[in-house]
This record gives structure tokens, C-alpha cells and sequence, in this order.
């Protein structure tokens, strides 16, 4: 572990793993905390079921972005927590802190879109606190939702083990919000600006699992993008995952920032896009179900799951489409452009 | 070292170049490129076109390089 | 004919004019033509006698711990900003605090802390915030080799016609031709672990140069040369060319990229360039010192220079540069000239990782070691028709903590 905490800790690569276990686990990790799941699953009082549960915090600059902001973020953020889960999202709670001097009109826009988004994901805003920081101490706001879920759906709940014979499927375009905000953030003036794909995917998670397919892994692939999402899948199962590059779907103007920026699209951050794990034979029905769904459309089948070989750790393996497959290892630290 | 990315020159309004990057634009400076034409396919780096792209004599290259089997044969 | 079609044939056509060669070496001195073959696994479809061996061409990797401690010390002055490209930001360098603490320190580091640093993506997104923060002092830390510079000299030119003072140039700008005769001069007796017999050159600095700057590769180092592109089938083309030229006993120069290189160059790039810079003598991680291989600004130009005049820091407050005392030290040195690979470093993938890198060619993602270690231990990619054939689904070679790469099969 570093002698101090650096941006890369809060990165969501391998400086934020190693945080986690070697800090956080140790310190207070409950059986629930050590699963690392998107959301905790709670024994619910009496007989009355399991809940889900998740927290997540907001900082991202800046506040307002093509497609998204911080509001809509914040909620989108954690309701896909609790819907990979495979929960119902139910309640949330906002909790903010702002900045002296912070324009009160802007307080408004955003917790109309906290609301307006909530309502999308048919969740209810049911308790939050409000604290304001001296101006400097804080940038602007910091929004940090928590939700729970109830699992009264009806449908069977993915172990999150991807198996041998799986094949993995992406809901729709990668890296369309990493890009969005970062040529936001540093004023890259894409024009047509670059739009987040940030948004509530309960509904498309609902209908997938409602169909009766047996669904062995969810995840929406945030920070460190589909890439970190299946190098941690590879790591907990030990087994082989195979991606297809040219199968990756990614937006035709996303791919040309990537190119210009130096950013692989394998590792951009997500905020639409879930990706699962199911077997081969329900592979061409779950996508038949994703693409049916306005959230979906874009849904492909980006690779398989085999098993590993004897005495290797899991990994994850990408067929380069020019006869070549190569190891996909865990992104580092903040994903930066490269230019030279 | 140098990462340079082709793309269309859509307008050019003095030193200030659109380039089109198949469905999104950004603009890039001209000031390395005077000879640019709108059309023409150029290479960006670092916010600069820096090259014309012939395109003709890259497929050209490609084709003699990929043809001549009998290389080193001999 | 398709893109994988293509790549497919010329790995054929490669294995056949390359066949019945000694084993043989051929150096990239191109950040971009390493993360390229990395990222495409193109090691894999190479004939068993040929090498790849990466070169000083990532212009992060070869920037000095001296001028990135320059940078940290302007970045530390009041009302100071300093902007430059992406990965520049992340080289860590173990340096002394003026308090007379040493740590290891980067630009993003300062940045957590608090202090200004920028990313920028393009030099003239510097004189766009300068102009928009006119109490504060802009400093643009430009690297970069000939494509880059041009860019340099374009922000310079518009910053005088604009009259804005408050930016200033960090001038850490290279130049290839010095640096590659210096570190391949055949007169040179140095033992090389396998010879160097062929030089793949970088496409963009000759989009720059003109391929003709290239001629003294085969003239006076003795070696093949090609100038190549960056797709797979590019880079595969050139090492076509190369294996052609060693065969017939001839070292030439073959321009392989004329989508983009003319023989010339770009004449308005150059006029630029030799306008506001001239030669000087720089220092580059790995080489040391070599005469004629940096760019500095003209006499007429000095009043943009960071370390001149109102920027100068105070010498009390300056970050000095640390070196590292063994073993802990980092082999960025051998592996940017080419004498060790990645998997040489007694610290790669072991106290080096991108996560915690030690060396700027594990910080940069065109590094040869952030590629190795990206992207498979040594380049250890496998090809499709042989991994199929081995019936596994696994590749192993990487990332697995160990100094070998496992032979796949």
C-alpha cells in the first residue's frame, strides 16, 4: 500500500483494490462488505425477505455534462447497484454537500433531475441531509445516494459466478459516459458535443429477468469500464474470459474520441450499459430481450467464458480480430489522454 | 511517440481547420498545412494537421507488398 | 482486400522472406509503433528469428528526472500553472522537498495536492487558458519529438502576436537523428545481447523530417530501414521491407508509409521549427547527454522561456531530483536503449506495476513496460491458429508475477 492516498486510489483500478483490502476489509469488513458486490444482500426483519442495499458518491466535474449531471447521475448510479443485484430499486436517500456561495438555481436544476430520474427508475427519494462547507472546501457539490432494494420480483437471482460455456453480453455502446465527461471536463469541444449514456437501467434488467433466463452474472460496468468488470469476473472464477474486439459495440463517434484521445474503449467508464453472463444456448434470447427494450437496442454478444488452465489464475483474453489474443490486465490509476 | 489520427477537413476558416472524424468534428490549427484543401483526408496531431494523407500510394504499397509472395524465395 | 486478410498474408509473406536470416533484432524508436504492436499482440505472428526491441521513442520515457523536477519546482510558485500532455503528468521521480524531505513526487501528485497542473490535449489549449487568466502564469511543458515541436513553435508565434505574457515554455523538445547515432553508432564496441540489424522509423516524425532525414540510418549506421505506419499491416509491411534488405546484404531506406511521409517532409513544419528553436545538447533518461539532440529556444524567443527571467525560481524553494541508490534502482535506462527488455528489470511487475510505477516506461502507456505489462508479460500474445490447435481456452504468459513468460502450449 502507498504512504498516501493519491487520485489513483479513487480510481477504480488496481491502487483502489489494493485500498480496499488491504484497509477497508481488514478494518470493518462484515461478510457482506467481503463479497464486493454492486449491492450488500441484507436478511430483511422477520420473514418479511432480503434486502439489497448500496451507497455511492458523486464528484464528478463538471456538475452538468451532454446527457447527464451530477443529479441524474447520483441516481442512475445506485439504482443500477441495486438492479444488477437483481433487486427492484425501492428507496433511496440523497445526501449533499455543498459549497458556500453554491447558486441556489443550480441546487434546483439538479434536484429536479434527482427527481425527474427517480421517477424514470420507480424509485422514491425517502430521507437525506444537507451539509454546506466553506467556499473552497468543497467543489460546488458532492452527492452521495444510498438505496435499498427489495427482492420481491419474482425472478431468480443471478449466484454472480460467471461458469464455463457462458457467453457475455454488453446492454449497449460502451464508453459513451467516460468520453462524454471527459471532453466535457477538459473542454475538448466535440461537435456534435459527446453524449453521456447515463440512466436508470431497472427497467431493462427487469424485463431480462422476468423472461426466465438464467442469467449467472450482471454487473453495469462503471469506472474502469467493461474491462475492469470482467478482469474481476476472471479473478473470482478463475476461469478464461474471451472478448471479441470488433464485437465490442461502441458509438461511431465515441470510437473516434478514443482514437483521438488515446483512450481504449475497454476501459472508459459506463453509466447505461450492463453486462451479463448467461449460457451459450439462451445467448441469441437474451439478446432478442435486450434489443427489444429502448434502453438495449445496441445490445451485442462480445464473448464466451471458458475454462482455465490447470494451475493458471483466472484472466481475460482479447481476440484482436487479426489472428492474434492478448491478456487484458486491470486498468491503473485515472485513465488520462495520450497524445505522444 | 506521436499519435496522429486521419481525418476529412470539412471547412477552413484561416488557421482554424473542421476536421471530420466520421461523425463527430473537432477543429484542428492549418498552420503546418497551407496546402490543405476542404476534402482533403489529413493527419491531426496534438490539435495540428500535420500531413496530407495520399491514399493512393498507401493502397498501392500495400497491394505490391502483399503481391510479391516470392520475396526472399530466391 | 480486408484489413485481417491482409495481416494474415503479410504474416505468411513475412515468415517467408525472413526465412533462412540469423536471428536478428529490429528496434522501434516509436512510443506509438510499441503500444501498436502490444496492443494487436503482433509479436505473435513474428517468425521465431526475428525480435522486436523497443527504443527511446516514448518522449515521456526519455524526459529527464532533472526537467520533471524543473517542472514540479515551477509548479509549486504561486499563481503558477503548468500544462502539458496526459501521461507527462504521471512519471514519478524521487526528488528532495525543499524542506529537505525526499518522496517520490509527479505533476499529479502536486495536483492532489492542491497544486495547478493542467492536462491538455493540444499546446494551444494553453495560450486559450492563458489568455483567460491573465493573473496567472502559465507554463506549458512541452515534450515531444519532431512532430511535436512544430506545435510548440505554432503557440509561440501566436502568443507574441497576441501579446500574451503570461505564458511560458518548459522546453524539453527532442530530436531523433542525434539520439539514434548516438546510441547505434557501430563504432561503438558496446556487446549488444542480440544485434540490431534493422530499424523500424517513426511514420509521424518523418511526416515532419521527410523520409530523407532517415538516410543516414543505412549510410552510416549500416542498418535496414523502414519508415512505417501504425496499423498491423503497416508495421507487418516494414518488417517485410526490412527482412528483403538483410537478405540481398543491402542496407537501403524504403519510405513505407507514402500515405503520409513524402520525401521531404513538411517544408512549413520545418521552417518553423529552425525559425524558433535550435539545436541543443539534452539529456535523455537511459542515453545521458547528446549534442544536438534537443530543441531550444532561439535568442530572439527567450522571453517565453520558463526558467528565465520572471519564472526563475527561488533556488530555496527549488525540488531537486533524488538518484536512486541500488538495488532499487529502475532499469528504464537499459530497457529505452534497447539492451534489456522489460522482463529484465528486477523490479518489473514486482515493485513496478502501472498501478505503482517506478520508471516512466512503466508510466507512459507507450513504455515499453506498461506495453509488456498491458498487454502480456514480454509480449508474450499468442496466435489464434496455434492456441486453437492447443484446444485450451486459456493464453498464459502474463501478468502473473513471475519473471518467465510461460511458453504458450
Amino acid at each position: 500500500m502507498d504512504e498516501e492516498i493519491s487520485l489513483a486510489h479513487g480510481a477504480g483500478g488496481e491502487a483502489y483494490r489494493q485500498m480496499v483490502q488491504e484497509i477497508f476489509i481488514p478494518g470493518y469488513g462484515s461478510p457482506e462488505l467481503s463479497q464486493l458486490g454492486d449491492s450488500a444482500v441484507l436478511p430483511g426483519p422477520g420473514q418479511s425477505g432480503e434486502l439489497a442495499f448500496t451507497t455511492d458518491s458523486f464528484v464528478v466535474w463538471p456538475l452538468f455534462f451532454p446527457g447527464g449531471d451530477v443529479g441524474s447521475l447520483a441516481v442512475s448510479g445506485t439504482v443500477n447497484d441495486l438492479a444488477v443485484a437483481a433487486s427492484v430499486p425501492r428507496y433511496l436517500s440523497v445526501a449533499m454537500i455543498i459549497e458556500a456561495g453554491f447558486p441556489t438555481k443550480t441546487l434546483q436544476r439538479i434536484a429536479a433531475s434527482i427527481a425527474a430520474t427517480a421517477q424514470k427508475a420507480g424509485v422514491r427519494v425517502v430521507t437525506g441531509d444537507t451539509k454546506v462547507v466553506e467556499h473552497g472546501r468543497a467543489d460546488g457539490i458532492y452527492i452521495t445516494t444510498s438505496g435499498v432494494g427489495t427482492f420481491d420480483g419474482g425472478w431468480r437471482r443471478p449466484d454472480q459466478q460467471v461458469r464455463d460455456g457462458d457467453v457475455l453480453l454488453v446492454s449497449g455502446p460502451l464508453a459513451s459516459h467516460g468520453v462524454a465527461v471527459m471532453a466535457a471536463r477538459e473542454q475538448l469541444e466535440f461537435n456534435p458535443p459527446l453524449q453521456s449514456d447515463a440512466r436508470p437501467l431497472a427497467g431493462l434488467i427487469r424485463s431480462l429477468l422476468a423472461s426466465g433466463l438464467s442469467v449467472h452474472a450482471m454487473r453495469d460496468p462503471t469506472r474502469g469500464g467493461l474491462g475492469a468488470t470482467l478482469c474481476e469476473w476472471a479473478d473470482s472464477s478463475g476461469l478464461c474470459l474471451t472478448v471479441q474486439e470488433d464485437a465490442l459495440p461502441v458509438r461511431a463517434d465515441v470510437r473516434a474520441a478514443c482514437a483521438l484521445l488515446g483512450l481504449d474503449p475497454l476501459f472508459c467508464a459506463n453509466e447505461g450499459v450492463v453486462v451479463l453472463a448467461l449460457p451459450a444456448a439462451q445467448a441469441a434470447a437474451a439478446l432478442a430481450c435486450l434489443k427489444a427494450h429502448p434502453d438495449g437496442q445496441a445490445a451485442a454478444i462480445v464473448g464466451q467464458v471458458t475454462a482455465g488452465q490447470p494451475g493458471l489464475p483466472g484472466h481475460v483474453s482479447l481476440d484482436t480480430g487479426y489472428g492474434t489474443l492478448r491478456r487484458v490486465t486491470l486498468p491503473a490509476g485515472d485513465i488520462l489522454p495520450r497524445i505522444c | 511517440m506521436c499519435l496522429a489520427i486521419p481525418g476529412k477537413v470539412a471547412a477552413i476558416n484561416a488557421q482554424q481547420g473542421t476536421i471530420d472524424y466520421g461523425g463527430v468534428t473537432r477543429q484542428a490549427d492549418m498552420t503546418l498545412l497551407p496546402q490543405a484543401q476542404v476534402g482533403d483526408m489529413v493527419m491531426v496531431h496534438a490539435g495540428f494537421a500535420i500531413a496530407v494523407m495520399d491514399q493512393a500510394a498507401g493502397e498501392e504499397l500495400m497491394r505490391l507488398t502483399a503481391e510479391l509472395d516470392s520475396y526472399g524465395k530466391a | 482486400m480486408e484489413k485481417r486478410e491482409m495481416v494474415a498474408r503479410l504474416a505468411d509473406i513475412l515468415a517467408e522472406t525472413s526465412r533462412g536470416l540469423p536471428d536478428f533484432a529490429v528496434m522501434e524508436v516509436c512510443g506509438t509503433h510499441t503500444h501498436a504492436i502490444a496492443r494487436y499482440g503482433l509479436s505473435a505472428l513474428l517468425p521465431s528469428n526475428i525480435r522486436l526491441v523497443s527504443g527511446p521513442g516514448c518522449p515521456v520515457c526519455v524526459t529527464a528526472d532533472e526537467t520533471i523536477a524543473q517542472a514540479l519546482t515551477l509548479a509549486r510558485q504561486p499563481a503558477t500553472c503548468v500544462c502539458s500532455f496526459g501521461d507527462m503528468l504521471r512519471v514519478p521521480v524521487r526528488v528532495q522537498y525543499p524542506e529537505g524531505e525526499t518522496g517520490l513526487d509527479s505533476l499529479l501528485r502536486e495536483r492532489g495536492l492542491g497544486r495547478d497542473v493542467r492536462l491538455v490535449v493540444s499546446p494551444l489549449d494553453v495560450l486559450r487558458l492563458a489568455q483567460a487568466e491573465p493573473d496567472r502564469q502559465f507554463v506549458w511543458f512541452a515534450v515531444g519529438f519532431e512532430t511535436t515541436a512544430p506545435a510548440t513553435a505554432v503557440l509561440l508565434r501566436q502568443a507574441r502576436a497576441a501579446g500574451v505574457p503570461n505564458l511560458k515554455v518548459l522546453c524539453a523538445h527532442k530530436t531523433m537523428p542525434a539520439a539514434l547515432q548516438a546510441l547505434l553508432d557501430p563504432a561503438d564496441s558496446k556487446p549488444a545481447k542480440q544485434p540490431i540489424r534493422g530499424l523500424l522509423c517513426p511514420g509521424h516524425v518523418a511526416a515532419i523530417t521527410g523520409a530523407n532525414a532517415f538516410q543516414f540510418v543505412p549510410r552510416q549506421l549500416g542498418l535496414a530501414a523502414a519508415i512505417s505506419g501504425f496499423e498491423p499491416e503497416d508495421i507487418l509491411a516494414a518488417l517485410v521491407e526490412l527482412s528483403r534488405q538483410l537478405h540481398r546484404g543491402q542496407p537501403g531506406l524504403r519510405n513505407m508509409y507514402p500515405a503520409v511521409v513524402r520525401p521531404n517532409g513538411n517544408l512549413a513544419a520545418q521552417g518553423l521549427l529552425s525559425q524558433i528553436f535550435q539545436p541543443s545538447t539534452a539529456t535523455w533518461r537511459g542515453l545521458g547527454e547528446i549534442p544536438a539532440s534537443g530543441l531550444s529556444l532561439r535568442p530572439a524567443w527567450q522571453e517565453f522561456d520558463a526558467l528565465n527571467g520572471s519564472l526563475s525560481p527561488d533556488p530555496a524553494a527549488t525540488v531537486c531530483p533524488v538518484a536512486e541508490t541500488k538495488p532499487s534502482a529502475c532499469h528504464c535506462g537499459p530497457v529505452l536503449r534497447g539492451d534489456e527488455s522489460p522482463l529484465d528489470c528486477p523490479l518489473f511487475m514486482r515493485a513496478c506495476t502501472e498501478a505503482n510505477p517506478r520508471g516512466p516506461c512503466m508510466v507512459s502507456s507507450e513504455g515499453a513496460c506498461a506495453a509488456a505489462s498491458r498487454y502480456g508479460t514480454g509480449g508474450a500474445a499468442v496466435r489464434l491458429k496455434e492456441h486453437y490447435r492447443a484446444g485450451s481456452g486459456a493464453v498464459s504468459g502474463h501478468n502473473e508475477f513471475r519473471k518467465e513468460p510461460d511458453i504458450y502450449g
